[in-house]
């Protein structure tokens, strides 16, 4: 049968004899503690580390001697690793785990600051922040859209494609009409046309979720690029000259320090953005339509049984879910450069290793994506300095941080039970 | 009354009712006579092999789907390329007064991007001709041939290792990784190894295919061990072997020191998959251990008793530990091994005729174009190399349709991802061409799970 469930292999058993996984967790946390504390330690300078607060060397900053730094964060990662081995209750194992990560990349920082070239030992906090939203901006409009999908029930591994046919159909429309607006609602309609493709193979046709994930992702690659360069090509004034959404700065807000330039002189996309991350948590958790689109995706039989139609909801998510990532993809051509061929480039993978990092839940990938968006700008900034770090490494922390989720080191990942599962009625 | 016809097993009295009426009808009262007994009637005996051939011709079985996908995806192709052609599209702006320019330019236009396509992918009669008038030698009448089995080879190795894993209940998606890894790992040995020609080459593959087998291993073992699912683990994998890719390049010893952009040193010809047909034709020797390969995949599918023990775990894990197989050894071995295939193919992207250098490009797509040439070919390794064979013409035949009518070569990723969808969706090409239902229909490709 089509819709076998194959159940996981191990059900992660982790609560067995010493090695709990707040054990084994702590004990990595003090290696990593132990290790950046003596290493980060040793290469950092006696330069001050400075982290301005502002978009230039000067104005308030914090200081810290780099050496001293780079110890102490790492000896406070170490603390926390070694309250987690030695047992501590279980409520703790969150914040510990907090502390010990966010203290290992400040020592991280104070080495790569201190030992910057001399001149430029100060990291422009506001420029980090923002460039950490702007690159999260795509992931969390994909993250969202995955959400949207897979608490329903169904595999959405064409955010991709939906954030790629989003992007052009937003520039093609926009550059048409010369209105951002109309812009804005054909890239809403073009991601929304590779959801409604992936909703008719997938719930209609009980077509492999992930692979008709896969082929439109080609399938949207090819069409765009073809057009790309049948039509942008060879007239990019009339088809690929898109009007742009300016910044919207919101009064009061924008003068918070750090926060304020950072977060409240943006563009629509990034408002949206979070705006719907607030609504989609909200509705999910707390609204009737939230109920049955969980409902649905953990237990499609039961939910019809009570009268929820399994299969039109879907159908509905998986739409909204192409309408938000098309959103996501104008956050592109409507708002920062022209369309070029397959310029997504990965960002829908990643977005999907935020869903899965964020468990499923809509704060969840926000966090997740900021956080992927933060290595992402650290790896422009180290380059900017001439790190010895190579950015390809940061740019693999994404991924190599969703595997290690998966495997159950940080915390159990749980997909909605009938992810990916046609629902057949009867 | 009784059913006059038992063996039909069918609960539903009145067809057979009906068709009692319709022989008595032309048979006349005799006949009526034999059918009373318990005896099967046929009145014409088994129908003739032509006959057959002509019911199932318009059936939905594997082969009439298949082309009739293609014939699908082309006509939606031929769509996109009027579309995308301004003078066309013109014609279409009075087209109630004067239809025929419109179809007349559409025609031109869509017959001669897909005439390009043939040629570049099977023949080109004008070569033919020049053979015989002495212009050109044979060579060029085996160009498109040389030029689709260039292409041909690695897929099929990619195919083959995601519709192996696809066999044992697995979703391969890391065939790309696999295959950059191993194309790193074959790059390597081919030029830092000072090796004699014969062992130099087989060390090359050797290390292309113990790199896609270490990357095929991950997921395996994470899959086996914590039940992390290998389809999250492996589109992962893929994003670090590419940046792992793009790191290695620039590396000292391993960047070309000539140049200044991210290529590396050449691979030595000693490491080079020999050419077939001389060095004007860019068929190599990795056509034959793609065949080989098939061959030793359907070996090891049907015959052997790993293939016995990854089918039953593919069709049911829980029967299969209760009848004693080991489900988690088996998931480690067939990612092995499908890594492994994957590493071998992602190697002939530097030992064979593409490329001899490593790029941050290097594998192209071969490992997503290995997953549809899995499904196309229905998860069979013979049906691979076919599928594989046709995703190679598209691509050979794509390079002359993009040179000759300009038709951008990602017209062939649309086709190639409108060919799958039809066919994973046998029921909508059965529903468009009104398809009569298969005899024995086993189209369903479907592995649907979650995650």
């Amino acid at each position: 049968m089509s819709t076998m469930a194959v159940p996981d292999v191990a059900v992660a058993t982790v609560d067995e004899g010493f090695w709990t996984r707040n054990r084994k967790v702590g004990a990595i946390l003090l290696a990593l503690g132990v290790l950046s504390a003596v290493l980060f330690g040793a290469l950092a300078t006696d330069q001050q580390a400075r982290f301005t607060l502002s978009e230039t060397e000067g104005g308030a900053a914090l200081e810290i001697n780099g050496t001293i730094g780079a110890v102490g964060f790492g000896i406070i990662t170490a603390a926390a690793g070694a309250a987690l081995l030695a047992g501590v209750p279980k409520r703790w194992f969150t914040p510990l785990l907090g502390v010990g990560v966010v203290g290992f990349v400040l020592s991280f920082l104070c080495w790569q600051v201190s030992a910057a070239p001399a001149g430029q030992n100060f990291m422009p906090l506001v420029n980090v922040v923002r460039g950490t939203f702007i690159l999260a901006l795509p992931l969390i409009f994909g993250a969202l859209a995955g959400v949207l999908c897979e608490r329903s029930g169904v595999v959405n591994v064409a955010i991709e494609g939906q954030l790629l046919m989003g992007a052009f159909s937003g520039a093609l429309f926009g550059s048409i009409s010369g209105n951002v607006w109309v812009g804005l609602v054909a890239a809403a309609l073009g991601g929304a046309l590779i959801s409604l493709l992936l909703a008719v193979f997938a719930i209609r046709y009980l077509v492999d979720q992930v692979v008709m994930g896969i082929v439109l992702n080609l399938l949207a690659v090819g069409v765009t690029g073809f057009l790309y360069e049948r039509l942008m090509q060879t007239n990019a004034e009339r088809y690929n000259s898109a009007p742009r959404f300016g910044t919207w700065e919101i009064p009061l807000l924008k003068d918070i320090p750090l926060l304020g330039p950072a977060l409240f002189r943006g563009n629509i996309f990034l408002y949206l953005g979070l705006l719907l991350v607030l609504v989609i948590h909200i509705a999910l958790f707390r609204t009737r339509w939230g109920l049955r689109t969980r409902s649905v995706g953990e237990h499609p039989t039961a939910a019809d049984t009570l009268g929820v139609k399994v299969l039109g909801l879907r159908y509905r998510n998986v739409l909204l879910a192409g309408v938000v990532a098309g959103i996501g993809g104008a956050s592109y051509t409507l708002a920062l450069y022209s369309f070029t061929k397959n310029m997504i480039g990965g960002k829908g993978f990643i977005a999907l290793a935020a869903l899965i990092f964020g468990r499923w839940s809509p704060t969840g990938a926000l966090l997740a994506a900021l956080f992927f968006g933060f290595a992402d700008q650290l790896g422009t900034y180290l380059g900017a300095i001439n790190s010895i770090i190579p950015s390809q490494f940061l740019a693999m922390l994404p991924y190599l941080a969703t595997i290690l989720a998966v495997a159950g080191l940080v915390g159990r990942v749980r997909a909605p039970a009938a992810d990916g599962k046609p629902y057949i009625k009867g | 009354m009784t059913n006059p016809n038992p063996e039909s097993g069918s609960p539903d009295k009145e067809p057979a009712t009906e068709a009692q009426a319709a022989q008595t009808a032309a048979g006349g009262a005799g006949r009526a006579a034999t059918m009373a007994a318990p005896k099967r009637p046929e009145p014409e005996g088994r129908p003739s092999l032509g006959r057959l051939f002509l019911d199932n011709l318009w059936a939905a079985n594997t082969v009439t789907v298949t082309v009739l996908a293609l014939v699908l995806a082309m006509i939606v192709g031929a769509i996109l390329i009027i579309v995308s052609d301004p003078e066309v599209l013109a014609t279409y702006s009075y087209i109630t007064a004067q239809p025929t320019d419109a179809l007349n330019a559409s025609w031109t236009v869509v017959s001669e991007a897909y005439a390009n396509l043939f040629k570049g992918a099977v023949f080109d009669p004008e070569t033919f001709s020049g053979w015989l008038n002495g212009d050109n030698g044979w060579q060029a009448v085996l160009g498109p041939i040389s030029e689709t089995l260039t292409y041909t080879a690695p897929l099929v190795f990619t195919g083959l290792s995601v519709a192996l894993a696809f066999r044992g209940g697995l979703f391969n998606i890391g065939a790309q990784g696999q295959a950059t890894i191993g194309v790193i790992l074959a790059a390597l040995a081919g030029f830092l190894l000072p090796l004699p020609p014969v062992l130099h080459l087989l060390v090359a593959l050797l290390a292309g295919a113990v790199g896609g087998a270490i990357w095929g291993f991950i997921p395996g073992i994470l899959k086996a061990r914590t039940g992390a699912h290998e389809v999250i683990n492996t589109i992962m994998l893929n994003y670090i072997a590419v940046y792992f890719l793009s790191w290695i390049i620039v590396q000292n010893g391993v960047q070309n020191p000539d140049r200044s952009d991210a290529i590396s040193k050449p691979v030595e010809s000693s490491a080079q998959l020999p050419r077939l047909l001389g060095d004007n034709l860019r068929v190599h020797a990795g056509i034959l251990l793609a065949v080989l390969a098939t061959w030793f995949v359907a070996w090891l599918l049907n015959r052997s008793t790993l293939g016995f023990e990854l089918r039953a775990v593919g069709a049911n894990p829980d029967a299969a530990r209760t009848a004693g197989i080991s489900v988690t050894r088996t998931y480690v071995l067939i990612m092995v091994i499908a890594g492994l295939l994957a590493g071998l193919g992602g190697s002939q992207m530097v030992l064979g005729s593409t490329a001899n250098a490593l790029t941050p490009l290097v594998v192209a797509q071969i490992g997503f174009d290995g997953i549809l040439v899995a499904l196309l070919g229905r998860v069979k390794p013979w049906g691979v190399l076919l599928a594989a064979l046709l995703f190679g013409a598209l691509q050979a035949g794509g390079n002359r349709m993009q040179s000759y009518s300009g038709i951008s070569l990602e017209l062939v990723t649309v086709l190639q991802a409108l060919i799958v969808i039809f066919i994973a969706a046998p029921a909508l090409v059965k529903a468009i061409f009104q398809l009569r239902a298969a005899r024995a229909a086993r189209l369903q490709t479907s592995l649907a799970k979650g995650w």
